[in-house]
């Protein structure tokens, strides 16, 4: 897949020891179709990964999002996302013009994890903290 | 959405409200789980049509399958609004069948509810997506409303330019707290609501007639 993250091989998998953390550039993200890019970020997640997005997904890529890991979760193996973000800035930002011309604006940072991994402590317009635990 | 989309979609959304302005509106009752979602669909439906929409219930996920009261008839200020209420499950990121265990499930029951419940916020979602024409956002105002779902979903629905009604409900309980709803989405007007106790339903009926009619 043009996206994917490249696989960490070479005897132990360092990821045992530690909490692997992917942090995706806008810019490789700027190439990929939607689904691909909810492959990318579902794929690493469900390997047990934090992915960090530099720039975020649309609003309407969320919605996907949230709909392709839920036919993805399952029993005793998968049981969905964390995902934080910070709220949306006030819509007034961004002109008539940008929305008309499709430049919605999606810079913001991400984090997404697996459910059973990370966990918010605490979350405002200015501060998200998460923990984030081992396998 | 480039220019030409853009354009087509509100030619579209014109043309498609001129053809059909006698035709109900689909106002879909979004909102995290155990926000009263389904109490609400019910205190509305019962107060316009005698009749209820579906099951409520203290336990998430009670609601798995989006459930749709059509032809509800409200009267404000001799003003005549025709809905088609849509109960939705409860959107989340996540569902894990041992939470349901707490509940007094065995784990059959609880792995099959928890699928139910995945297959049930994907629908949900779909909805969102391709077959509201409105929106009403229901928030527990006795918990914290900065979750990245109550984020995404506002982000969705304003994305779609769909008419938002965010309630504050459960005012009947100590905890409320409406101020922290209203700081959360300043972009939205908040009304604050008892769903189970039917109080402030005047003043949530007044703003459906003024945002869907």
């Amino acid at each position: 897949m043009p996206g994917a993250a490249p696989d960490v091989d070479g005897g132990d998998d360092p990821a045992d020891d530690g909490v692997r953390i992917d942090m995706i550039s806008g810019a490789r993200m700027e190439g990929l179709t939607s689904m691909e890019k909810i492959r990318l970020i579902l794929d690493g997640v469900r390997e047990g990964n934090i992915v960090i997005l530099e720039e975020g997904l649309s609003p309407d890529e969320e919605s996907k999002l949230i709909e392709v890991t839920m036919t993805e979760i399952s029993p005793d193996d998968f049981t969905g996302i964390e995902i934080e973000t910070y709220p949306k800035p006030d819509s007034g930002s961004q002109s008539f013009l940008d929305r008309l011309m499709g430049r919605e604006s999606t810079q913001k940072l991400t984090v997404i994890g697996p459910a059973n991994r990370i966990e918010t402590l605490h979350k405002d317009e200015n501060l998200i903290s998460t923990l984030v635990s081992r396998k | 959405m480039g220019l030409l989309t853009s354009l087509r979609d509100s030619i579209s959304r014109v043309t498609d409200g001129l053809f059909a302005a006698d035709e109900p509106k689909r106002i879909g009752i979004y909102g995290p789980p155990n926000a009263g979602k389904t109490t609400l669909a019910n205190r509305i439906a019962r107060d316009w049509t005698g009749d209820a929409v579906g099951p409520e219930s203290h336990i998430p996920h009670e609601t798995r399958r989006a459930r749709r009261k059509e032809n509800v008839e409200i009267e404000r200020n001799g003003r005549k609004v025709t809905i088609d209420i849509v109960d939705t499950p409860g959107v989340t990121t996540k569902v894990d069948y041992k939470e349901f265990l707490d509940h007094d499930m065995d784990k059959e029951d609880a792995v099959r509810r928890s699928r139910e419940a995945t297959e049930g916020v994907a629908e949900a979602m779909h909805w969102l997506r391709e077959d509201v024409d409105g929106v009403i956002y229901v928030l527990d105002s006795t918990t914290d409303p900065f979750t990245q779902v109550n984020t995404m979903l506002i982000g969705i629905i304003e994305s779609q330019d769909l008419p938002a009604l965010i309630l504050a409900n459960k005012t009947d309980l100590p905890e409320s707290d409406v101020q922290q709803i209203a700081n959360a989405f300043p972009q939205h007007e908040t009304i604050p609501l008892s769903a189970l106790e039917g109080e402030n339903m005047d003043e949530v009926y007044t703003k459906i007639a003024e945002y869907f009619g």
